[in-house]
């Protein structure tokens, strides 16, 4: 029923839209996505990428995407944005972090077209909207999944630039692992870079031969996971269902799913009633979601369903007292939960990550 | 059966006038048949490579952005390679003349004054310089070969950047991000007018284009190149030093290359960070062969070779061709020019008895190091960057 309604709801824009659209002397909509990666992947970029498709696959002719993969994040970027504005994009996705600035410099130049920054917090012109998810809610059942498995009591986790939404993967990571085992230990390798699959390699076999015996990431690449498989260890995907390439190896994914919103956003633009906003879904939304509990007995799997449900009804959330900072000083008293901006703003770490956060 | 190159008696002028025009058709061809392989509308897709651009005022703007640090590096190579030196690594001395000009404005960030401007361009020019003076030094003193010296010191610049920029010299409040803090108002090269994109590195590189072809045509300096490019024994009897031009050549070519390097970094990017290595000091050696290694032609072909990255980029959002397209054309365009600057000087033989193993073997061409630098150069661009 619910489907339906919006099925019918969704078609009714449509036409509406497309009235709008033609008045407006554009035949079709067009959304345009910025790529830090390739569509292969199989990571990050891929999940954008099948987040473009699904728009297509829902408007249909009355849509029209284009993509440009392998934008560096630099003052690069800002050309290849502006390029997109002036080719008849009606919104411009920019998928990775530091697009942030180049982002909002296009935006300046071209106000009548809608911008959508992932992953960043600046919104300096009305046509400017962030959005982003909560990936940290996964890596909370991540880190109690790893405290199941591990052998060790150590994880390995391959992060890329310490900016709030890395670090706040790495803390409730660990948190979960803690609400398990409270001795358990976690080492990060900093690859400062999105894609480098080689950098993303090495890291694993730096961390595996420390003796970590459970992998996770925040890099974009398969690399980290085939080395996993590889040597015979454990594994998280990371923002896609990285299954196929460790079969024996995966645990689980954090599967970011952006196909609604870029759905929504699309659609408010065909409306005309699309809005400056600052989003951050997470499992409630279905914008975050984990791949099938694989390669783990049953009961770890019962354990990760519950947790996952309880984050997903909203009675449960990662940052909950009691929990303490790195250096021992207490961040939230019992039962107390973290506030937004010291969520957004995440720049410190909880205790027992064994690692010094770069500044 | 086997194929031989036998030097023709004279080069016909007039193909060799032709033969970066005829290179460049060939390449359109190639890049049309590329088009249907991929299944794109050949000619629509070379009208969105090569001309669309052209009709837009900012792609204009973007093209002469992208021809400015191609410019720079490619007269200085010019001059480099017509004095018979090698010098493949002008994307290092690129970057070390960007990071040498960075010094001031990271270090002492907060002192404005019009004197930087010019003090960071020659420090551009001397890092540049310096780091070209050091496959010079090795080739005139122990004779090691600089094709191999300044293509390895590539590699070493951009590693030597990329720590920097990630170490000692990141910006406290980049999150991490590898990247210097932003340079002051002082320390950036003005836009060409108000809000633009194009600054005054493109005036640099015209004065400078402009210049070289003095200083070539005209000079006894230039003289002294050519002389030495072309027959290094003529040039000992005119009582110039073979040694002296190698480092004379690595100076001015690095000091160009360092120029280019932090007019981009200054004028650009306004910041030192990790992506200023995009191959333009590799691009800049198809420019300065498809200019004729005349920094007049080489302004032009300088243009050329930005619209195939601006029009790549225009294809791949219409076309939705990979952006590898962009490089395979640059790829096919270089082998082109090679190929016909080759069939110009020399003919090609098919011999169909084979000489016996035994006997000398008649060489009528050995093969110089021009054709060895060049074969580096097809390498470097086919798969370097």
């Amino acid at each position: 029923m619910k489907k339906t309604l919006f099925a019918l709801a969704a078609s009714a824009a449509v036409m509406l839209s497309a009235g709008a659209a033609q008045a407006d002397g554009h035949a079709k909509t067009k959304a345009c996505f910025i790529y830090i990666g390739p569509t292969g992947d199989f990571g990050w970029t891929y999940q954008h990428d099948e987040g473009r498709k699904a728009v297509e696959a829902k408007f249909g002719d009355k849509v029209e995407t284009a993509y440009l993969e392998n934008v560096p994040e630099s003052a690069e970027a800002q050309r290849p944005i502006e390029a997109f504005a002036r080719s008849g994009c009606n919104i411009i996705f920019t998928t990775s972090f530091n697009y942030m600035d180049p982002t909002n410099k296009a935006a300046a130049k071209y106000p009548d077209v809608k911008f959508e920054h992932a992953t960043g917090y600046k919104r300096e012109h009305p046509n400017v909207s962030t959005y982003s998810s909560k990936f940290y809610q996964g890596r909370y059942v991540q880190g109690q999944i790893a405290a199941k498995m591990s052998k060790t009591g150590v994880a390995g986790y391959i992060a890329s630039f310490p900016i709030p939404e890395v670090v706040r993967g790495i803390n409730s990571f660990i948190l979960g692992a803690q609400s398990v085992n409270p001795d358990f230990k976690l080492k990060v390798v900093w690859v400062s870079t999105w894609f480098d699959p080689p950098k993303e390699a090495d890291a694993a076999k730096a961390l595996i031969d420390q003796g970590v015996d459970i992998l996770t990431q925040h890099t974009d690449s398969t690399a980290a996971m085939q080395v996993a498989a590889e040597r015979g260890i454990k594994a998280f995907g990371q923002a896609s269902d990285m299954i196929k390439f460790g079969p024996k190896t995966q645990l689980t994914a954090i599967i970011d799913d952006w196909a609604p919103y870029y759905i929504e956003r699309v659609k408010a633009v065909m409306d005309g009633t699309w809005k400056q906003q600052d989003v951050w879904h997470g499992m409630d939304h279905g914008s975050v979601a984990m791949a099938p509990y694989t390669n783990m007995p049953d009961d770890v799997a019962a354990m990760a369903k519950k947790t996952e449900e309880s984050i997903r009804d909203g009675s449960f959330e990662p940052f909950t007292g009691p929990v303490m900072k790195q250096d021992g000083t207490v961040w939230l008293k019992d039962g107390e939960k973290a506030d937004i901006g010291t969520m957004l703003g995440m720049n410190f770490y909880v205790k027992g990550v064994d690692d010094k956060l770069p500044q | 059966m086997r194929l031989e190159l036998q030097k023709r008696a004279g080069a016909s002028t007039l193909f060799s006038i032709l033969s970066p025009f005829i290179a460049l058709v060939l390449t359109l061809v190639a890049g049309a048949i590329m088009f249907v392989i991929l299944g794109k509308p050949p000619l629509a897709s070379l009208y969105t490579y090569f001309v669309e651009p052209l009709s837009d005022p900012w792609a204009r703007e973007q093209i002469l952005v992208k021809a400015t640090p191609l410019t720079l590096i490619a007269v200085g190579l010019a001059v480099c390679f017509r004095s018979g030196n090698w010098n493949i690594g002008a994307e290092g001395q690129y970057l070390i003349g960007g990071m040498f000009g960075a010094m001031i404005p990271v270090l002492f960030n907060d002192w404005n004054s019009p004197i930087v401007l010019p003090l960071i361009l020659i420090m551009g020019m001397l890092g540049g310089a310096l780091y070209g003076l050091i496959p010079a030094f090795l080739k005139s003193r122990f004779g090691t070969n600089e094709i191999l010296t300044s293509l390895m010191l590539v590699y070493v610049a951009q590693q030597f950047v990329d720590w920097i920029v990630r170490g000692p010299w990141r910006n406290p409040q980049g999150m991490g991000f590898p990247g210097t803090k932003k340079f002051n108002e002082s320390a950036i090269l003005p836009s060409l007018w108000q809000h633009a994109d194009a600054h005054y590195g493109a005036v640099i590189a015209l004065v400078a284009a402009i210049g070289v072809w003095f200083m070539l045509a005209k000079t006894t300096k230039g003289f002294e190149v050519t002389v030495l490019g072309q027959s290094p024994r003529a040039g000992r009897f005119a009582g110039f030093s073979v040694k002296n031009m190698t480092i004379f050549a690595f100076l001015f070519s690095g000091a160009m290359a360092g120029l280019a390097g932090i007019s981009e970094v200054s004028g650009s990017v306004e910041k030192l960070d990790d992506k200023l290595s995009l191959g333009y000091g590799f691009t800049a050696i198809i420019v300065a062969f498809l200019g004729r290694l005349n920094p007049l032609g080489i302004v032009a072909a300088a243009l050329v070779l930005a619209l195939s990255y601006i029009g790549g980029e225009a294809a791949q959002i219409s076309l939705g061709v990979s952006d590898r397209a962009a490089r395979v054309f640059q790829g096919l365009l270089l082998f082109f020019v090679l190929a016909c600057d080759t069939l110009i000087h020399y003919r090609v033989r098919l011999l169909r008895t084979p000489k016996k193993l035994s006997g000398k073997t008649h060489q009528p061409h050995s093969p110089s190091q021009v054709d060895t630098a060049k074969a580096k150069v097809w390498n470097q661009v086919g798969h370097g960057n």
